[in-house]
């Protein structure tokens, strides 16, 4: 799997109310969330997320709440893959299961702006900024990990086990 | 090599004789919750796969409290969605309005987990069950529809990290002051993807209030779970409030910590976090002069009986500052009926509050006690993020409910002696 975008980038501890703010969630319908997706932290985000983009966030990437939401209106607005410092353990567990990549890379959020394209390659575990030219290697996801994503997410995975 | 109580717990219900950190287990859950907000998704991903029946009908919990009383049509919708799923599947513990409370001081009060349980919870603040010793976390939609079909759940088994509480805490300290204590000197990534083990002879002071406001709030430091050791309160708590089998699972001697801390509760003043992370916490007593408009006294992490008798303590015969709405909003059904009992609520009343029936509203910004553009409040919830309680540019500060009521009281954040003096 590989995702090349335009990158969008936040600091540190994104927080799932600031990803979707708890108001919206009298509703799950993934188009509605998207809509509000970073309302209160970056109002322009809606109006200017393209498809296949690419989130990049600091240290503690989706903190706070359960809600699923979350990596849902990330995924819903056309976000292709989040790049951060570290997650928040639910969010990470929520990307995998709903079949949103993430990849912890601290020294590629480090060196990576606003706007510079980059290109991320998960069966290689390597992210190009092909704006500065730099290469990043990262950690592949443990191979059961890879099987949920295989599948297309957990409710496919337990499935298929089935 | 030694095992953590999570270890434990975990290599249980993998059928593992060990477990090390770091690996990657299917475990059977003991219970699965859901809520409002986040049972109905998981509902439609349960479907989705043609899924017909639940694991086990006894242990699932669905607690509609988060928009309840329902605040809208949308919302209403939410809460019938999962009520008809309950019925259908004839899913034993739906509570509805009336017999509901808010998830996490509900679920401890009916017995329905205990320790030794592995809970799964589509809410962050499910790690709340460590108090009893159980090992309990939050997870998503998914997880709980995949749950609900299997009875397990995947689980990382994680590294741990020791907090060896020592000394008495002093007046008007209580659980919520010592985990923002302790948040503020981690951080809320200090505990990532970890286990917060509690222990010690400190453990003594705490009553069993306080250890469920502890383990609520490890989620905040980012922790996957907080566990306590298991002692006499604890049995005590589950032979009041439980009838189902537990077991008390001890950490090893030589089990391996990633890091330890030792918590000296003597040394902990009435602490608050300001805005906009629960990491921002400094002692009450040197946050200067802040007016407040709202104070809240609820919510999964102090709402429960000794919560309300200690705000009613201090607004016994005084009165809520005229610039201040103060709602109390007592967790369950039954801490409200305590309250009626003790009369805590001619108190509450007297002094000028308005109190609520059950409900999570105000904690995430649902309704109840929104705050407008530049309102800042005191509450004894759990997050105070940008935007959590209403308007982008309104504060939340967190704190206990001594600080919180004698807040109300004074009309901007002080500590307790400030007005009982």
């Amino acid at each position: 799997m590989n995702y090349t975008g335009d990158v969008i980038k936040y600091g540190d501890n994104i927080d799932t109310d600031v990803i979707i703010p708890a108001r919206y969630l009298n509703t799950s319908d993934p188009g509605e969330l998207a809509k509000h997706c970073m309302e209160d932290l970056d109002k322009t985000f809606v109006s200017r997320v393209k498809n296949g983009d690419i989130l990049v966030g600091g240290f503690n990437f989706g903190c706070g709440s359960s809600r699923e939401h979350a990596p849902i209106a990330i995924k819903a607005s056309g976000i292709s893959c989040v790049v951060a410092k570290s997650f928040a353990r639910i969010f990470y567990r929520n990307a995998i299961n709903i079949g949103l990549p993430i990849v912890e890379c601290p020294e590629c959020v480090d060196e990576t702006n606003d706007g510079d394209k980059l290109e991320v390659d998960l069966d290689n575990g390597v992210i190009i900024n092909h704006t500065t030219g730099k290469k990043y290697k990262t950690t592949a996801f443990p191979e059961f990990i890879q099987d949920i994503i295989k599948s297309g997410g957990l409710m496919q995975y337990i499935k298929n086990k089935k | 090599m030694g095992m953590t109580m999570t270890q434990k717990i975990l290599a249980k219900h993998s059928g593992n004789k060990y477990v090390a950190p770091g690996m990657l287990i299917s475990a059977k859950v003991d219970m699965v919750l859901g809520n409002d907000i986040t049972a109905p998704v998981a509902i439609k991903e349960f479907e989705k796969i043609g899924a017909e029946k639940v694991f086990d009908t006894e242990k699932i919990a669905l607690v509609p409290d988060h928009f309840t009383p329902n605040k809208d049509i949308k919302s209403a919708e939410q809460v019938k969605l999962m009520r008809n799923f309950a019925r259908k599947m004839g899913i034993k513990h739906f509570f509805e309005i009336g017999q509901m409370g808010v998830e996490h001081a509900l679920l401890p009060e009916l017995g329905l987990v205990t320790a030794g349980d592995l809970v799964i919870g589509a809410d962050s603040h499910t790690c709340t069950y460590g108090a009893l010793g159980a090992f309990s976390t939050g997870v998503g939609s998914t997880d709980m529809a995949a749950a609900m079909v299997t009875g397990e759940v995947w689980l990382k088994v994680p590294e741990a990290i020791k907090f060896n509480l020592i000394g008495k805490p002093g007046e008007w300290v209580s659980g919520k002051d010592i985990i923002l204590h302790i948040i503020g000197q981690i951080g809320v990534d200090g505990a990532l993807y970890k286990s917060m083990e509690f222990t010690g002879e400190g453990l003594e002071f705490l009553t069993m209030d306080d250890r469920f406001t502890i383990a609520n709030m490890a989620i905040e430091a980012g922790a996957k779970n907080g566990i306590f050791e298991v002692d006499d309160e604890t049995l005590k708590y589950i032979a009041e409030h439980s009838s189902k089998p537990y077991e008390v699972f001890t950490a090893d001697s030589d089990a391996e910590y990633v890091r330890e801390y030792t918590i000296d509760l003597s040394k902990i003043k009435p602490t608050v976090a300001l805005p906009h992370l629960p990491e921002n916490t400094r002692p009450v007593d040197e946050i200067g002069d802040i007016p407040i408009d709202q104070v809240v006294i609820g919510s999964c992490t102090n709402g429960r009986i000794e919560d309300m008798r200690i705000a009613a303590k201090i607004l016994a015969g005084r009165k809520v500052h005229k610039n201040v709405r103060c709602i109390i909003i007592p967790a369950t059904q039954n801490v409200w009926k305590q309250c009626l009992k003790e009369g805590l609520f001619d108190i509450f009343i007297e002094a000028g509050c308005a109190v609520s029936t059950p409900t999570c509203g105000p904690c995430l910004g649902g309704h109840m006690g929104i705050l407008a553009e530049g309102e800042r409040a005191v509450a004894t919830t759990n997050r105070n993020f940008v935007g959590r309680m209403g308007h982008v540019k309104s504060e939340v500060y967190l704190a206990s409910p001594a600080v919180a009521a004698a807040s109300a009281v004074a009309g901007k954040i002080v500590s307790p002696a400030a007005i009982m003096d």
